[in-house]
């Protein structure tokens, strides 16, 4: 007999779908099928019951080949690393539970490490404007049940987000939004005629990296000032249209991804994105969000947020949360030079960081944490695999929008393997004990 | 037909990206998910190339050999695009501009044919240059 477990939480994306169905074999170790997932989410179950799966923390020989090594002596290699450190980069944190983030947060503290999460290579250029500027936000619940109008900017959940747009931004009927997808309508601002483009009632085809300009002809164009003939790659006219369909819309939502956060201005383009929202705010209701990639990258922000009150870049290396992205930015501090260690726990930083970055990581004792054989595993010294957040072991994470979603645990993890969080308790206690603390 | 052609390259993520991450980094579907390059039709007839063949992509920060194929969502006239990954990491601008944030799009690049190269699996753009 097989069991069906309902109300599955994700643990893929921001969108955080808490609606999967997964069958488990009767004695709870095998998971069989998974239902209502993206095909991302789908994969990332199934994925955890790989026959060739990695069950033991591996180490590096001298010749680079791996020998299988204990948790115990995984831990004691970690936290030995870490300790002697001067200044280690404590990198990831956004493919695990809030939990675990917690215990890693006293390990830094007590190894005066450098914080940081995925955001750094992702949506910190939004953090750092929502500090400049401020965000009018809301939750994906009542965009489902108000908005009549979104904009999806320099993102393309059709791909990074799969099931985004079925529940909360497009398809769904909700309380005032009876019609659904015919009761919407949606603006794509995308250099690419995307699958997401395809989607739209019209798509803005901005030239690369001049969504700055786009934006602020928006903001003309609600004032009903003069614009030149042709913004960003764009016809005037086509600006005040899409000005005068947001001003009209009852309530709408722009999202947005790394088409800005990633283009040059960076975090100006948020600033002046955030511009645009409080601007519409003058004359209906209009919301903005950035489309958070991990599922728990959010999680991490809101944990330092309340220990540290920084989002991300927290440098504790002077006993105390000093905050100054650019200076105690991860790519930044491995370019300089300027840590002796890293740790990796819940991202790859091997595959999503710039080459030169990898290279300098390379150079430096490295401990990678992750249920997956990596591009990060290629520069670590040490991997120690670990249970899958999620799928198998529980824990909170937290949703694009900020709301908390308590994830489950489906299935058992191979017999003897650790969680995030027991291995981090693990190494914690093996530093106070080397700190004498 | 050129040798070599110049683009602004744009990097992110696409379904096949996320579904063979999922699936494992070390596996040929990562590579042939990500280990690509995607361009306008009219770029690679200027390249003399078909759909498939494999190019050098070169920034001021590096290069990379990855597989030219024609624009699943395009055409995006004058821009290249390299699903995130390590390969789109050996070519993309890693200045921050003192703000943490790498320059992932918009790198001028130029691409040439390389039909004699192989493109690696993402373990091995890694241990290539490193």
């Amino acid at each position: 007999m097989t069991k069906l477990i309902t109300d599955v939480v994700c643990p893929f994306c921001g969108t955080l779908c808490d609606d999967l169905e997964v069958v488990v074999s009767d004695d709870g170790k095998e998971l069989l099928e998974v239902n209502n997932a993206c095909a991302i989410g789908a994969e990332k179950f199934l994925h955890s019951q790989a026959k060739d799966r990695l069950t033991r923390p591996r180490m590096r020989n001298e010749d680079g080949s791996w020998r299988e090594v204990s948790y115990d002596e995984a831990a004691e290699f970690t936290a030995q690393m870490l300790a002697k450190s001067k200044k280690p980069l404590m990198y990831g944190w956004s493919s695990t539970n809030c939990e675990s983030q917690v215990v890693g947060s006293h390990v830094a503290e007590l190894v005066g490490g450098q914080l940081d999460n995925t955001a750094t290579v992702c949506h910190g250029s939004t953090l750092i404007a929502v500090q400049d500027v401020g965000v009018p936000s809301c939750t994906l619940g009542e965009i489902k049940n108000r908005a009549d109008m979104v904009v999806f900017w320099g993102c393309n959940p059709a791909h990074a987000h799969p099931r985004h747009m079925s529940r909360y931004s497009l398809f769904p009927r909700g309380f005032f939004t009876a019609k659904g997808h015919r009761g919407r309508s949606v603006v794509v601002v995308d250099p690419r005629p995307t699958d997401s483009a395809n989607l739209a009632d019209i798509h803005l085809q901005v030239e690369q990296g001049r969504d700055y300009e786009l934006l602020s002809a928006l903001r003309v164009a609600f004032r009903n000032e003069q614009l030149p003939d042709v913004v960003a790659g764009v016809p005037k006219e086509t600006i005040y249209e899409v000005a005068e369909k947001m001003k009209n819309a009852r309530f709408g939502c722009i999202f947005f991804g790394m088409g800005v956060t990633h283009s040059l201005s960076k975090n100006h383009n948020i600033d002046i994105a955030i511009q645009v929202t409080r601007d519409l705010n003058e004359f209906t209701k209009w919301s903005i969000m950035p489309m958070r990639g991990h599922y728990n990258v959010t999680g991490a922000g809101e944990v330092w947020g309340w220990q540290f009150g920084f989002p991300f870049c927290v440098d504790l290396s002077r006993g105390f949360a000093r905050y100054n992205p650019g200076e105690s930015s991860s790519n930044d501090l491995l370019m300089r030079e300027e840590v002796d260690s890293v740790f990796v726990l819940g991202s790859d930083p091997g595959a999503h960081f710039p080459f030169s970055s990898v290279k300098k990581m390379n150079a430096l004792p490295c401990v990678v944490v992750d249920p997956h054989i990596t591009p990060s595993t290629v520069v670590a010294d040490l991997h120690v695999p670990v249970a899958f957040v999620g799928v198998e072991v529980g824990g909170c994470a937290y949703r694009m929008d900020s709301v908390p979603i308590e994830t489950h645990k489906v299935v058992d993890a191979p017999e003897g393997m650790l969680t995030d969080e027991e291995f981090l308790k693990l190494v914690l206690g093996r530093i106070k004990e080397i700190k004498g603390v | 037909m050129a040798e070599k052609i110049e683009l602004n390259l744009i990097s992110g993520r696409t379904i096949m990206q996320g579904v063979t991450m999922e699936g494992g980094k070390e596996k040929p579907a990562y590579r042939d998910a990500c280990g690509i390059i995607e361009l306008n039709p009219e770029d690679l007839k200027k390249l003399g190339i078909w759909h498939g063949t494999n190019v050098r992509v070169a920034s001021q920060y590096g290069w990379v050999i990855v597989k030219a194929i024609k624009a699943t969502q395009g055409p995006h006239p004058g821009l290249g695009w390299i699903p995130m990954g390590p390969w789109a990491n050996r070519v993309i601008d890693p200045n921050t501009y003192s703000m943490g944030m790498p320059t992932f799009k918009g790198v001028p690049v130029t691409v040439e044919p390389a039909p004699e190269e192989k493109v690696l699996d993402s373990l091995a753009v890694l241990e290539e240059m490193l």
